[in-house]
């Protein structure tokens, strides 16, 4: 194992976006379980501090890799697009954005917050998985600029999901 | 300093001895302490047979203090001196322990931000209290397993910040412990539940103490305990059921302000009620009220559970949001484990049964099965497993982050965040010509740093001058396997460098833990340098003899004639004065050794986690 490895080296996968949630989540059980430190607790203290480096790589890679939004930003990064952000023109797609907000805003008024709520998440979450779904043909078929725009897409919705989240966390504690 | 147990992870090169090692539940109404003994966990009995301690803590002018049993018979008649629930106290300022319904007088000092509790033995710390109860737990461990521990882990909240880490850490080290974890509480259940049940799959593991609650979501899968998410409240627990049911008590019996000792009786008559309730309809209650005249009254169950109910809705709120952050629907938890006192309450059952649609597994002892999960980690840590399949990986249970300007927090590591974990990001000056930065570190999940905690401030100093936003400071946060930061930050054009493991605000400093050290009965008679020095020449032997067998192994394969010159002169260096009388001198031996290997290590260590992880093929992991 070498720490100058990128994330998808370093987990033994092909550098691509497609990958199998499950056989990603088995591969991280066996590299923690190479590299944790309580596997190194009886050993001397350089070591154990070396372990602990290891086992935050391992841990931040797979945070990155199980995420779709962030493992396409990582390999667009790796493609040298680091610090690029398109913004989009796109205005079906700013409308529904602004739609979506006001429905987010207006929940809480509604008869039924909470059902709401769950109606507005269900929505946000099938189109974010449908810019997911031409994400990954941009990224295999190598459209860099076309998967930039989605990913910036995809962040409008991770935003969303967000304040969404929020909302109902604080509709419970009512 | 065993380098030998690094040469194939899980797999021991050598046989080696049984080292004592304990599982120490530190809890806020009582505390146990457990150990594995012939392969199996199991708390220890104090000599008349009894398992738990109270957390419970009296002082007296001139006296050792009492522990447990004896202190807490004295509660009632002796309250000023007698403290309870140590543990809310623990990492806490005096402004935050305002509303933490206190039943003592805080004194401030001059030289120190924490608080202090004011007895006839003077004044106390929470951390100095904390340590009492463990030096009692340690004396019961090495009674009962004839000798001195190696080392202990001890359980806190998942829900504690780093502060209150910190401060349990610090009370180890005055009870003279070597701490090898700080593990949370409803890990440590899920994995004495996990073993003993050979359970799989997701589980819930609903922990309502005396004084903290948490809930923690993992997924159990061939031996890897995965916490996926928790979430909780570090103050709410059993305590605040007796608090509702004392208060209804005052109310009934007219008294307007009771005295200290009237308190007391009061907060232990609701104690008994609400134990009583958890089989019974309804109890009759009897209260001597000092004045010579003693109230009678019944609470019946009905009453008992509309008193409570709002402190079990505050447990629902994060059983959600910790579901909703590990991802997981109610109907995928394959179980849900009840730990702690508090749950033996109907009503706490009935209510989570709702949540997750399923009656909760309440088979295991809620009062004995942390300290049994600690101890089982313990006895891993102390090496006396090394073939062992079971690994713990943990999470940090809130946000942390940094102060930016407008008196907003930027996160850096997210709630949640799998550990160990390091992260870093940049950050700017906001003046021209501005050459030194403050950062202020931060925990919790608003955005204004008003409403969150405060852990430590420092600063970098040296930044060359540049006009505004052209110089990059890095801030790297790092967060070891027991939960508890460690800060840095660096200006990387010139790199200028600036360190911190946090000491958090309202913690002791190590020059008030080295006094305490120094003035503690115990170590009165014990000669402070001699131990020093024999600690010193077991860890230098160990160290030769690891690293002799390390370079018998692998030398040959990852050292280049010189290379392998360089190390084995620092381990002559070391055999030298490892016999010799400075402890000093053989420490830094120890240091020049492990700094001469520091490339060796790091080659065997990666040759043994590719040797781990071979044996794949890469399509196996890819997807068409």
């Amino acid at each position: 194992m070498d720490l100058a490895q990128d994330y998808f080296a370093l987990f033994g996968l092909p550098r691509r976006f497609a990958l199998d949630p499950e056989a990603l989540a088995a591969r991280y059980r066996e590299l923690a379980r190479a590299t944790h430190p309580d596997r190194y607790a009886a050993a001397a203290d350089a070591e154990r501090r070396y372990a602990v480096q290891l086992a935050a790589r391992v841990n931040e890679a797979y945070r990155t890799l199980k995420d779709p939004l962030e493992r396409a930003r990582y390999l667009l990064a790796l493609d040298g697009a680091d610090g690029e952000h398109p913004t989009t023109c796109d205005t079906a797609f700013l409308m529904r954005q602004m739609e979506l907000r006001e429905a987010l805003a207006e929940a809480r008024d509604t008869p039924d917050p909470c059902a709401a709520l769950a109606d507005l998440e269900r929505e946000i979450r099938a189109e974010a998985a449908a810019i997911t779904a031409s994400l990954a043909s941009e990224l295999e078929a190598g459209e860099r600029e076309a998967a930039l725009v989605s990913v910036t897409k995809l962040q409008f919705y991770r935003k969303l999901e967000q304040e969404a989240a929020a909302l109902e966390a604080e509709l419970e504690d009512e | 300093m065993a380098l030998l147990q690094i040469a194939e992870p899980g797999q021991s090169t050598a046989p080696h001895q049984h080292r004592r090692a304990a599982g120490i539940d530190l809890g806020t109404t009582h505390s146990l302490v457990a150990s594995v003994r012939s392969g199996t966990a199991d708390t220890l009995p104090d000599m008349l047979g009894r398992h738990l301690l109270p957390s419970v803590v009296r002082y007296g002018r001139g006296v050792a203090p009492q522990v447990g049993w004896d202190a807490l018979a004295h509660a009632a008649v002796d309250p000023a001196n007698t403290i309870q629930s140590v543990k809310r106290l623990m990492g806490r300022g005096s402004a935050e322990l305002e509303d933490a319904h206190l039943h003592h007088a805080l004194v401030e000092s001059e030289d120190s931000t924490v608080p202090r509790i004011a007895t006839a033995a003077g004044a106390v710390s929470a951390v100095e209290v904390s340590a009492e109860i463990l030096k009692a737990l340690r004396a019961r461990a090495e009674a009962s397993l004839g000798g001195e521990l190696a080392g202990v882990v001890i359980t806190v909240p998942a829900y504690f910040d780093d502060a209150q880490r910190q401060a349990t850490k610090d009370a180890a080290r005055l009870a003279g412990l070597n701490v090898l974890r700080l593990l949370n509480e409803p890990t440590a259940a899920a994995l004495a539940y996990g073993l003993d049940q050979r359970a799989e799959g997701v589980i819930a593991v609903y922990d309502l103490g005396g004084g903290t609650f948490d809930l923690s979501i993992l997924r159990l899968e061939r031996g890897v305990f995965e916490v996926l998410a928790t979430a909780g409240d570090t103050a709410l627990g059993g305590d605040d059921m007796d608090r509702m049911v004392g208060a209804w008590i005052a109310e009934q019996t007219g008294v307007a302000d009771a005295d200290a000792g009237l308190a007391v009786r009061i907060r232990h008559a609701a104690r008994a009620a609400k134990e009583a309730l958890s089989d019974r309809e309804a109890v009759e209650l009897a209260l001597e009220l000092g004045d010579g005249g003693t109230w009678r009254g019944t609470l019946t169950r009905e009453t008992f559970e509309a008193l409570i109910e709002p402190l079990l809705r505050k447990t629902l709120a994060p059983c959600r949001r910790a579901l909703r952050d590990a991802d997981i629907r109610t109907e995928e938890v394959a179980d849900v484990v009840m730990v702690g006192g508090a749950t033996r309450v109907p009503l706490v059952r009935r209510r989570v049964a709702e949540l997750f649609g399923r009656a909760p597994h309440v088979d295991i002892d809620p009062d004995r099965v942390v300290a049994i999960g600690a101890a089982i980690q313990a006895d891993v840590l102390a090496g006396n497993k090394p073939d062992g399949e079971m690994l713990l990986l943990d999470v940090i249970p809130l946000s942390l982050g940094l102060e930016t300007m407008g008196g907003l927090v930027e996160k850096i590591i997210p709630r949640n965040a799998s550990i160990p974990v390091a992260r870093a990001q940049d950050f700017t000056t906001f003046k021209d010509g501005q050459t030194a930065m403050a950062l202020h570190v931060l925990q919790g999940e608003r955005e204004l740093v008003a409403d969150c905690r405060s852990l430590a401030r420092f600063e970098l100093r040296g930044i060359p001058a540049m006009v505004a936003g052209a110089a990059r400071i890095r801030v790297t946060f790092q967060v070891d396997a027991d939960g508890l930061l460690g800060v840095s930050a660096q200006e990387l054009s010139t790199g200028v460098h600036a360190e911190i493991q946090v000491r958090p605000s309202y913690g002791l400093s190590d020059g008030e833990i080295e006094r305490m050290l120094h003035d503690s009965i115990e170590h009165a008679g014990d000669d402070l340098a001699a131990r020093a020095l024999r600690e010193a020449q077991v860890e230098g032997r160990r160290a030769l003899e690891a690293v002799d067998a390390a370079l018998d192994a692998d030398g040959e394969a990852f050292l280049s004639p010189d290379e392998r010159a360089a190390i084995a002169s620092a381990r002559e260096a070391l055999a030298a004065r490892v016999e010799g009388d400075g402890a000093r001198a053989i420490k830094q031996g120890i240091e020049a050794l492990e700094k001469a290997a520091e490339l060796f290590v790091e080659r065997r260590m990666n040759a043994s986690v590719r040797a781990a992880i071979a044996g794949r093929r890469v399509d196996e992991f890819s997807q068409d």
